[in-house]
């Protein structure tokens, strides 16, 4: 046990050596940093959102919301379908619970309807190699004529499954703008995005930025009544009352069928106009919304249309003339920012279906600083106190395992930095509890070799049994707590897996430092005093 | 001169002590089911859903009640508004309000408006209740999971009796935790699971140590009675137990102290947890190989089969006397 190799000693100087120079940069000015030679490693450890401060956002597709406007564009669908010449009459049409449903009127077509409605399943292929396609709803035909399409759970776990796919894409678009951080994106679970943000304290603009669907329409103003005399009678089939987003909202009367939408856009810019010279935001229709822009405005010179964002009207011009030329302009009463966001949102496209924030957490960058600070303390505190403690209690054997102590705590550093794992302030705190456990090893050891040398051991001898003795145990005894931290990292999230993290390190560290560094430490002390009894 | 924290050689009877620790431990345990059941958890938000903000105010101390009068136009319903660590810093709670998440948006706007620039927000965590139901399962379940993953470790490990023991002994330690969180109301997070976790990883530590030494014994001594040697095994082991119990609660102390208001409850709760840990390794997980009628014999490998015979004698006459 006290016999090392050369190339043991090597080896061991090497790794402490290696965590030492990773461990490095985390004690140096950014300034320092630069000036060192390339060949030196130089990033540092991650801090958390809890400790730099940050917003950490948890969206979750509102699958509802999307239901609903996915059965309601089915509605429609199928009335297109069975209004196809020839003619299918039907009757009782509409979203019931979970499924749209028609009433095939005359039965004898129903075998016909079922053919014609049966393109509407809409298959949706499950990977490029053919596999198995997944049909997005089930229709079932009763022999009343009543036709049902309801959602398969697979078609529906596919659909949200790409929802999220594509609001990520969306999302992404939209914060590539924004500000100086870099918010990471990613899924989580079935129908959930995480937004992670670095250095904001205060997400109220990228929850906008983010959350908002940003579905932009437009729409002609129905001028047959106002907007307050349809709100009183019935307003006319196929309009709908939009509100403005002015304080207070003023209502409008629309055609329920948009002319256009956001996704004939093809670009969107902010601008100032020449005249007020406020903010506004200039857009360029693609070829075929150009088109039709160009036809309706031709057609409906003199009457207002309506610029609707997510079902409230950003402004209703009047068409004061034919627009050929596939641009136009949206003014309200923005400021810079918030027109700067609605271009970036109309660049980006708009999310299809609706995000809810289920979980939110934000941290200011104060707090975070504090967080370090006292964490900091504490585990010099912490520190100073153990080691203080170990030489009281073991004298030259406690110097020793406070040397491992010290190489433990250098280790922990450098494999945090060279993992690249978060540290977060449990995670500082597993740190702290690792130092005050980290000894525990080093205790067994000579305590071992105390009762070794009880037994009439000579120094060496009870030194040599104390250390193979104590192995298993030590072994056994962090195996438990390895156990306990893989499962913690498996099922935490953010800081907690922090502390996992830090803690399975210690574990590996702890059982590298107590076991091979203060045996090497003992050992070279062994042969250079050749002790005849133990100061222990 | 050394410190000694525990002198060598000691000879205390803890076997002859469990009939003070069992129901010692067994009046703890049951009271702490009592309180779960009656007086319940102090949830925090991570379980029960619901906002919290932590503010700086300007002028220091910060005026609790203006600030409670302020929240109280917003009828957000229940609120709560304490003092938390400094004396400009303060924290309010606001509970899971109808509407679900959409509702929970619109507090954390009212909020920040309200009070606008006068404050500096340092910490809002929001969480919804489909989100805390999920945190609730997948706490519970990291719990259980590692109770089980361990106990079949120390199975593979030792015998079955020792498992058992030791998960006994960690469910004792859990529960008592527990206890102290209802009697002190310490808000209930995701980190007291961590920091009950770390119990678990720590109390077995303990009590495998102590486990170890007795199976070592138990291939030593073979005629000797069963609480004999449990007695002479935890003597043998008690100087360590002290000395690692002495510097984790060293270092979980200066964190404590500290290391912030945000993680004081965590801590507090593993300081609580390595007394309890300590107490258990030695007052229980020992005592309970007697309850779960460990006899020598059952130890198998190790030295010579020669005198197994011998040694299955001399425990039976040990088990009995037990």
């Amino acid at each position: 046990m006290l016999y090392f190799a050369r190339w043991k000693i090597t080896l061991i100087v090497l790794v402490i050596l290696v965590g030492a120079i990773t461990t490095l940069p985390n004690f140096l000015s950014p300034a320092t940093l630069r000036a060192m030679p390339d060949w030196l490693p130089k990033s540092r450890i991650v801090l958390g959102l809890d400790l730099q401060g940050g917003a950490y956002l948890l969206y979750e597709v509102d699958r509802a919301d999307y239901i609903q406007k996915r059965l309601k564009t089915l509605e429609g669908d199928i009335r297109q379908t069975l209004r196809d010449e020839p003619r299918i009459g039907y009757t009782g049409l509409g979203v019931q619970g979970n499924g749209t449903q028609v009433r095939i009127r005359d039965l004898t077509r129903l075998d016909e309807a079922r053919t014609r409605l049966s393109a509407l399943t809409n298959p949706l292929v499950t990977n490029v190699f053919g596999g198995q396609a997944v049909d997005e709803f089930e229709m079932t035909v009763a022999d009343d004529g009543l036709v049902r399409f309801s959602y398969t759970e697979q078609g529906l776990s596919q659909r949200i499954s790409s929802i999220v796919q594509q609001s990520i894409e969306v999302i992404r678009l939209r914060l590539d703008e924004f500000g100086t951080t870099e918010p990471s994106i990613q899924r989580q679970g079935e129908d959930r995005i995480l937004v992670e943000a670095p250095g904001e304290g205060d997400p109220q603009r990228l929850k906008e930025l983010v959350g908002q669907t940003a579905q932009l329409t437009f729409h002609m103003v129905d001028q047959s009544m106002s907007a307050e005399q349809a709100m009183q009678s019935r307003p006319p089939v196929g309009t709908v009352v939009m509100y403005s987003a002015e304080d207070p909202p003023f209502p409008y009367l629309l055609e329920e069928a948009p002319l256009l939408s956001g996704e004939d856009l093809i670009d969107a810019q902010v601008a100032f106009d020449q005249q007020s010279n406020e903010p506004v935001v200039n857009f360029r229709f693609n070829t075929s919304g150009a088109r039709t822009f160009s036809v309706v405005t031709q057609r409906n010179v003199g009457r207002p249309f309506a610029i609707v964002l997510d079902q409230e009207v950003i402004s209703a011009p009047v068409i004061r003339e034919p627009i050929t030329g596939g641009s136009g302009q949206i003014s309200g009463s923005f400021t810079v920012e918030s027109a700067n966001d609605l271009a970036v949102l109309l660049r980006a496209g708009a999310l299809p279906a609706k995000l809810t924030v289920v979980e939110e957490r934000s941290i200011g960058p104060g707090l975070g600083q504090d967080s370090v600070d006292a964490g900091r303390i504490a585990s010099i505190i912490g520190a100073a106190l153990v080691i203080g403690f170990m030489v009281l209690a073991y004298g030259r054997f406690g110097v020793i395992a406070d040397l491992a102590l010290a190489t433990n705590i250098i280790l922990i550093f450098g494999a945090l930095t060279f993992l690249q794992a978060t540290l977060t302030l449990p995670g500082i705190a597993g740190i702290v509890l690792t130092i005050g456990m980290a000894v525990d090893a080093n205790v067994l050891i000579f305590e071992r070799i105390r009762e070794e040398a009880r037994a009439g051991r000579s120094a060496i001898s009870a030194i040599d049994a104390g250390y193979s003795r104590a192995l298993g145990t030590i072994l056994d005894a962090n195996i438990t707590t390895l156990i306990a931290a893989l499962i913690l990292f498996q099922l935490g999230s953010g800081p907690i897996r922090g502390f996992a993290v830090t803690l399975a390190i210690g574990i590996f560290t702890t059982v590298f430092s107590a076991f091979t560094v203060s045996r090497l430490l003992v050992a070279l002390w062994v042969r250079w005093k050749r002790p005849s009894h133990l100061p222990i | 001169m050394l410190l000694r924290m525990i002198p060598d050689n000691t000879r205390i009877r803890f076997m002859w002590l469990r009939s003070v620790s069992f129901p010692l431990s067994a009046v703890m345990f049951l009271a702490s089911i009592a309180l779960f059941f009656s007086v319940g958890l102090n949830f925090g938000i991570d379980f029960k859903g619901g906002t919290v903000f932590e503010m700086k105010t300007m002028e220091s101390p910060a005026d609790i009640s203006a600030i409670r009068t302020q929240l109280g136009t917003l009828n957000l319903g229940d609120v709560q508004v304490q003092q938390f660590g400094a004396e400009d810093e303060v924290l309010v709670r606001v509970q899971q309000p109808e509407g679900g998440e959409l509702a929970q948006q619109a507090v954390v706007s009212q909020v920040r408006e309200i009070f606008g620039e006068s404050v500096e927000f340092r910490r809002v965590e929001v969480v919804g209740p489909r989100v805390s139901g999920e945190l609730a399962q997948a706490g519970m379940i990291a719990v259980i999971a590692s109770l089980v993953v361990i106990l079949f470790y120390i199975w593979f490990r030792f015998e079955w009796h020792f498992a058992v023991g030791a998960i006994l002994t960690t469910i004792n330690d859990i529960v008592v935790t527990v206890g102290l969180f209802v009697v002190l109301q310490l808000e209930f997070s995701l980190s007291s699971i961590a920091a009950i976790l770390t119990i678990i990883g720590y109390s077995l530590n303990d009590t495998v140590v102590v486990y170890d030494r007795i199976r070592e014994n138990l291939r030593r001594y073979k005629k000797m009675a069963l609480p004999e040697l449990l007695d002479r095994s935890i003597n043998e082991m008690l100087s360590r137990t002290v000395m690692t119990s002495v510097t984790t609660l060293l270092a979980l102390i200066a964190l404590y102290s500290f290391g912030g208001e945000v993680i004081r409850s965590f801590t507090l709760a593993m300081i609580f947890g390595v007394v309890i840990g300590t107490y258990s390794s030695i007052f229980l997980a020992a005592p309970f190989l007697i309850l779960l009628k460990l006899r020598p014999s059952s130890v198998t490998g190790g030295d010579g089969g020669a005198d197994a015979d011998k040694a299955d004698e001399g425990s039976s006459g040990s088990a009995a006397s037990a």
